[in-house]
């Protein structure tokens, strides 16, 4: 008989689930606030996802170009995002990002200065200006690393290599949630008067992808199953310049930073084909000629950006475009060349870890050869509903940040502005959960046969007689996902989709994980499979729903952008028999101040950080 | 596609062997690609760390015939189409299972380490730094935190003085805050009496092995080792200090 009297637990005021950028920021903030806070991960502290981002963090601090402020950074998300994102976000986003960039410094981060001695920045795509703080092409780690350091002497109490399986609930109220220990696979409960999930994306439903194993979905699959609501799902991000070559790297990202500063994408034929993809959004916007585009380079301010430097969904589509058309580079992806256009030197200095990586795994020198990319999946623009100022989700107690929280990108994220969403929004959650705690400050009660439930269908898998192998469900799911659920998608194709994916999901029902539970792979992978069927279910679905074509979800049989479109968000929840509803919400009136922001013109904005 | 066998050490505290695998391996792999493919054919409950895949995250730390390597960076052509691949868990660490060991040991190093203590800003909010200034921090700051130099260096591996040296990891940490440009902490006895800095004898090896390719004893350990020096051996900076203060 199981007794839950004798299995560990861990209280604290509040727990932090994950410890990327996101949660550790979060926590950092808890602490300060004086709240006794616990975080929980599931690999060791500093390894989590947040560690390999690469190309920077956007804030508009203006140290490369004065003309550079918040409304303009805000004008850039929201044209990024289509017009799909959370008002507010947007502009919380844009006018904090700042401060939270020179907070870092403050804890000992050490990013690259300009002539003067300041924070310097980059370009980077959808960015009108140089705005990306960094380090090198190692900008997740001077995050991760800065924000370790600092929570180490807060006082956190860090749970590593647990995973959380689900959530408690005490009436409507989040009470806690069980884990298991990696190591030994024994169970804990943890209880908190309030949790706030941070546990990022979940790209390891797809064959392709740029993210780790840790990215199955798990946050939004749990706050799913507590009652939370998911919204925009459909737009998943492709990031165009993943590495085609060697097969077993495939999917790896090679940085935007690449472009940024100064890379091209050729076809076959040696065209610079981003040239005919210039969508009219962002023609006035855009260089047209490759002289004007070297201008840009060599440092002209009054000249317009090369298309290489496009939002990622504009760059990811062209690329499979020229491919179908035959004029893909010799592994199936496009030539992505800086070698031609900066010093080897530079391109050592500025882009240290891509020539590694490309050196190391593809015997490639970047600073001689072109480098041969193709999109792969990268980061999910919807999560977890989140109200805008608190974090809270529709569940009491529970709040959610970074990648797994929704709201921020609409339709698409603009690169380096999720980093700066983890210290924004992370901050932010801790400083709506101790409000929360505020007004809750009893510790809500475990409800032991909840706790029994998920200890059971989790030790079922190791102790069925037989069962079907987790690995190769897992597999099954990324190649439908990659099939049905990609970049070009199509009524029937997502249909077949659902139609596999419930399929898979009803033999995963039945997986079998030999072995004990120490540090058990194939039982940890087994665990895993609720969440990503959940994530997949919601993506195909709600693209399914969403019919036209807009940033990270493009629709072959219904192309462009529809006016009714603009004014809806897509949510998923669990209706009472337990099956997943997906609805459209109305996002209601324009916020006027803002709506001007981001309608207005560059010269409008320039200049003004009023 | 060719077969590819690879040794692989399974067990955990109470002891283990050596099983062999085979599998068949597409074109341009890495060790860490070769143990998965064994974990999903064979080995579902065979234990090993990894996250990034690109050498950036410092998690798949191991013993590759012998040398200390990241699984995902190390190429399995690198070796002889007929030399079997012999992978173990680091040495220095205590095992948990298979591949994984306990490095909590080196977390709690870290924690020892005084925080960053910045200068005041500018006048205007800004701090400044010269690029010269910032890239002999940021080389340290380079680490990924992979452990395979406190794995290697012979001070922790073979001789055990875990309670007097926090090992070569931790002294580029303390470098890195001694010559961060803001920083205005005094690190030098911390550095002599509580972490052992006299217990490097420069024998390099954890430079051989670090990943990043951090020099770590030529940039970050030398010039500790001569504050050091500087502080409690040299006269002439003794009275210096005492008559002008300062680090
Ligand atoms: C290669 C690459 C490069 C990138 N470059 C950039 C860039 O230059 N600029 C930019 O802005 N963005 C970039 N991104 C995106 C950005 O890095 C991520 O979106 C961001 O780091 C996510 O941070 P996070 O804090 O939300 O989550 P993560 O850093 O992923 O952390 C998630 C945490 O949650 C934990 N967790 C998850 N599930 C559970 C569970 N069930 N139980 C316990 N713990 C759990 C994990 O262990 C981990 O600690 C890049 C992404 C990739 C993959
Ligand atoms: S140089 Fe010093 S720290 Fe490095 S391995 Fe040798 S003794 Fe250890
Ligand atoms: S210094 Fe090098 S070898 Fe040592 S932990 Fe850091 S990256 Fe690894
Ligand atoms: S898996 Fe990240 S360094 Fe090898």
């Amino acid at each position: 008989m199981l007794d839950i009297n004798e299995i560990q637990t861990i209280t604290h005021d509040v727990i932090v689930v994950g410890a990327g950028g996101a949660g550790l920021r979060a926590a950092i903030e808890c602490s300060r606030q004086g709240l006794d806070c616990g975080v929980v991960c599931k690999s060791l502290l500093g390894k989590a996802h947040t560690v390999m981002a690469e190309g920077g963090a956007a804030a508009a601090l203006g140290n490369v170009d004065s003309r550079d402020n918040w409304k303009i950074h805000f004008r850039d998300t929201m044209r990024g995002g289509k017009f799909l994102n959370q008002w507010r976000m947007a502009e919380l986003h844009a006018k904090q990002a700042p401060d939270r960039i020179r907070e870092l410094e403050e804890w000992g981060a050490v990013f690259d200065r300009t002539k003067d001695g300041l924070i310097a920045q980059r370009n980077f795509g959808g960015h009108r200006y140089p705005r990306l703080a960094h380090t090198g092409d190692r900008t997740g780690l001077e995050l991760i690393r800065t924000l370790q350091d600092k929570g180490v002497h807060s006082g956190l109490s860090v749970h590593m290599e647990c995973t959380v399986l689900d959530l408690l609930k005490d009436g409507d109220r989040i009470a806690g949630m069980v884990g298991y220990w990696r190591e030994t696979g024994r169970f804990v409960i943890f209880r908190a008067k309030a949790i706030i999930f941070a546990t990022g994306g979940g790209g390891k439903g797809w064959r392709i992808t740029s993210n780790s194993w840790e990215y199955t979905g798990d946050g939004q699959g749990m706050a799913y199953r507590a009652g939370a609501e998911l919204m925009d799902m459909e737009f998943c991000q492709f990031h165009p310049t993943g590495m085609v070559w060697p097969p077993s790297v495939r999917g790896i990202l090679v940085t935007e930073g690449v472009r940024g500063e100064g890379g091209i994408l050729k076809n076959s034929e040696g065209k610079r084909f981003m040239y005919n993809y210039i969508p009219d959004r962002f023609k006035a916007e855009t260089a047209d000629t490759e002289e004007e585009a070297a201008r840009w380079l060599a440092g002209d301010k009054n000249a317009r950006r090369p298309p290489e430097l496009l939002t990622r969904d504009v760059v990811a589509r062209a690329i499979v475009q020229e491919v179908k058309a035959g004029r893909g580079s010799t592994n199936g992806g496009a030539y992505l060349d800086i070698g031609s256009q900066r010093p080897a030197e530079y391109i050592k200095k500025k882009l240290p870890s891509m020539y590694h990586q490309f050196k190391e795994l593809a015997e490639v020198d970047i600073t001689k050869e072109p480098m041969q990319v193709g999109p792969t999946f990268h980061y999910m623009m919807g999560g977890i509903r989140v109200d805008a100022d608190s974090q809270m989700t529709k569940v009491p107690g529970l709040f959610a940040c970074g990648e797994c929280a929704a709201g921020l990108h609409g339709a698409n994220r603009l690169g380096g502005n999720s980093l700066s969403d983890l210290l924004v929004f992370g901050r932010l959650a801790g400083v709506g959960a101790k409000e929360f705690i505020d007004a809750n400050s009893d510790l809500p009660a475990v409800d032991h046969e909840q706790a029994k439930r998920i200890i059971r269908s989790a030790t079922d898998i190791l102790n069925r007689e037989d069962g079907e192998n987790p690995y190769v469900i897992h597999e099954a799911l990324r190649d439908v996902n990659q099939d049905c659920v990609g970049i070009y998608r199509t009524a029937e194709g997502l249909a077949e989709g659902v139609e596999k994916q419930r399929e898979l999901a009803a033999r995963a029902k039945n997986v079998k994980a030999y072995g004990t539970s120490q540090y058990n792979a194939g039982w940890h992978e087994a665990l895993d499979l609720p969440n990503l069927f959940c994530i997949s279910e919601a993506i195909a679905r709600s693209a399914l729903m969403r019919e036209e074509s807009r940033g990270g979800h493009t629709r072959v049989d219904f192309e462009g952008e529809r006016a009714e479109w603009s004014k809806v968000n897509i949510i998923c929840y669990q209706g009472d028999n337990g099956e997943m509803i997906v609805e459209k919400v109305e996002r209601g009136p324009e916020p006027e101040h803002l709506s001007k922001i981001a309608r207005a013109t560059l010269e409008e904005l320039e200049g003004s950080n009023a | 596609m060719p077969n590819r066998t690879i040794r692989v050490w399974r067990g955990n505290q109470e002891g283990g062997k050596f099983e062999e695998y085979t599998v068949e391996v597409g074109e341009g792999v890495v060790v860490l690609d070769v143990i998965h493919l064994a974990q999903a054919e064979h080995a579902n409950d065979l234990a090993v760390r990894w996250n990034c895949k690109a050498g950036k995250c410092g998690s798949c730390s191991m013993e590759i015939n012998g040398k200390p390597k990241l699984g995902c960076m190390t190429r399995v052509s690198d070796y002889g189409p007929d030399e079997v691949i012999t992978v173990q868990p680091m040495k220095t660490f205590p095992v948990i299972k298979d591949l994984v060991t306990d490095v909590s040991w080196n977390y709690r190093q870290n924690e020892r380490i005084k925080p960053f203590t910045p200068r005041p800003r500018d006048a205007d909010g800004q701090w400044r730094m010269t690029t010269e200034d910032v890239e002999r921090v940021q080389e340290f700051r380079k680490c990924i935190e992979c452990f395979l130099c406190q794995n290697t260096c012979h001070v922790l591996r073979d001789h055990d003085k875990r309670d007097q040296f926090v090992g070569p990891r931790f002294m580029i940490r303390l470098a890195q805050l001694d010559m961060h440009p803001l920083d205005v902490e005094d690190r030098i006895p911390a550095a002599k009496e509580e972490y052992g800095t006299g217990y490097c004898n420069i024998t390099r090896c954890c430079t051989e092995v670090c990943p990043e390719h951090i020099n770590i004893t030529d940039n970050g350990i030398i010039p500790m080792k001569e504050r050091v020096v500087d502080r409690y051996y040299d006269p002439i900076a003794m009275i210096a200090r005492k008559l002008f203060g300062g680090k």
